[in-house]
């Protein structure tokens, strides 16, 4: 395990897991004070029912009172970023998305995905064994889907992906994350002023062309951003960390490549199990009340670990135990409320056809490492690895 | 058993829809439709199921 000091605790993981003191948290009698990444304190939560709670109403529990991020230019890094607004402003927002991620919609886009998909699964193929399943396909995938989604150049790859990867990289200081966000609110920026002289088919090009007096240019670039990066570190750790817990577990493994109706239940398994994301955005208490019967003060930050609440045994049975047969794995992976992932549909497509294409494609998928050599990504505010060696 | 949406209320998720799609469907900015607002006794499960991953609260069952 490669965690240290310096990680914030609901950060650090044991391999797939939290660590064992924020899974014991779960039975205090009291939330454990931590430190945050910015230094300041604030109450874990980490049951299944209070993480609910607090993100479940966002009337006592929301962004009031949390610092702004200002950037360098003199704009607010929150202009636009749905997770740091609340509502009304947040629905506001939130609306002129929501009809480009309904079930119907994204439905439309599996065949472009699986054509992606297959790209790169005949690119591993003719490059023979073995290979890192993170570079050659993890990633690559759903970083290309959101590309052609948002209207992002794929050329511009390698920059973004850095980018992305620094700007929730914790290990790296304040200032250096707050130049790497300045850097790529600029090459939003750009690609923005380029869409609203000539608005594509894309989603930026939709929102410029039909909400295009609404929304500010810094909005404009929040949105982008924010659709950016979460839409391929999420899905393509979930890919990579997946497939590695499906390595390890055989049967599972065959269940999921054999059988087209175990996919899309073992993918709930697999979110709920992983719970990529380490925490929903803390929120700030607005009046002194109660979280599951206990209090918290007006002011108090509450961080809210996403896996600790995965693994609540009052939530699910045998909760550490990956178990893909499981007739509901009930989960907050995707966090609750009205910050509830927008993309959500689109990241269950993209696994849906992913994963079994995968498995299919190599029956003979194999880890190419020792299992305790491989390396999981610390510090960084998606769980994932930073490779996954394997062979077939 | 009958189905209560609240449509100022719901986010456009969807996993109501992924949950039990012969009772919900989205309209065109992703609200919530219900199909079947008394879902027969074969559709209770997957019907409780949708209610209790809807991120909003928009969803509840009412006895009548």
């Amino acid at each position: 395990m490669s965690t240290t000091p310096t990680i914030p605790r609901h950060m650090q993981r044991d391999r797939f897991a939290p660590v064992p003191e924020t899974q014991a948290a779960r039975d205090e009698d009291d939330f454990p004070t931590i430190r945050t990444s910015l230094g300041t304190t604030a109450r874990l939560i980490t049951r299944y029912a209070d993480v609910r709670e607090v993100l479940g109403d966002a009337e006592r529990f929301s962004n009031e009172g949390l610092p702004p991020l200002p950037t360098p230019d003199g704009e607010d890094r929150r202009a636009g970023n749905l997770l740091a607004t609340d509502p009304p402003e947040h629905t506001r927002l939130r609306r002129l998305l929501t009809g480009e991620f309904t079930v119907k919609r994204i439905r439309r886009l599996e065949p472009r995905i699986t054509e992606i998909v297959d790209e790169h699964l005949d690119a591993m193929e003719a490059a023979g064994p073995p290979a890192d399943l993170v570079s050659a396909f993890a990633l690559p995938v759903p970083s290309l889907v959101i590309c052609e989604l948002l209207g992002v150049p794929y050329a511009d790859r390698d920059d973004f992906q850095t980018r992305s990867t620094r700007q929730i990289d914790l290990s790296l200081s304040l200032e250096e994350r707050g130049r790497v966000a300045a850097e790529s609110r600029a090459y939003m920026g750009e690609l923005v002023d380029r869409a609203r002289s000539a608005p594509g088919d894309d989603m930026l090009g939709m929102l410029i062309r039909e909400h295009g007096d609404d929304l500010t240019r810094s909005e404009l670039i929040g949105i982008a951003s924010l659709l950016l990066i979460a839409g391929h570190e999420t899905t393509a750790n979930m890919l990579g960390l997946g497939t590695l817990a499906l390595l390890r577990a055989p049967d599972q493994l065959a269940h999921v490549r054999d059988e087209p109706d175990a996919v899309a239940p073992a993918i709930e398994e697999l979110l709920r199990f992983l719970s990529v994301v380490h925490s929903g955005i803390p929120r700030s208490v607005r009046h002194d009340t109660t979280v599951g019967g206990r209090p918290v003060a007006a002011g108090e930050l509450l961080v809210l670990s996403l896996p600790a609440a995965n693994r609540d045994p009052a939530a699910t049975d045998h909760p550490d135990d990956l178990d893909v047969t499981r007739a509901v794995a009930p989960h907050v992976a995707f966090g609750h409320g009205v910050h509830h992932c927008l993309g959500a549909p689109l990241a269950r497509a993209e696994m849906a056809v992913a994963f079994p294409a995968l498995l299919r494609r190599f029956p003979g998928l194999a880890l190419g490492i020792p299992f305790d050599e491989v390396e999981f990504r610390s510090a960084t505010v998606v769980h994932g690895l930073r490779a996954l060696p394997v062979t077939w | 058993m009958r189905i209560q949406a609240d449509r100022d209320v719901c986010i456009g998720a969807g996993n109501c829809v992924l949950a039990a799609e012969d009772v919900f469907d989205q309209d065109d900015d992703a609200v919530v439709e219900v199909l079947q607002d008394h879902p027969g006794p074969d559709q209770e499960s997957e019907v409780r199921n949708a209610v209790a991953q809807c991120p909003s609260g928009a969803l509840s069952l009412v006895d009548d």
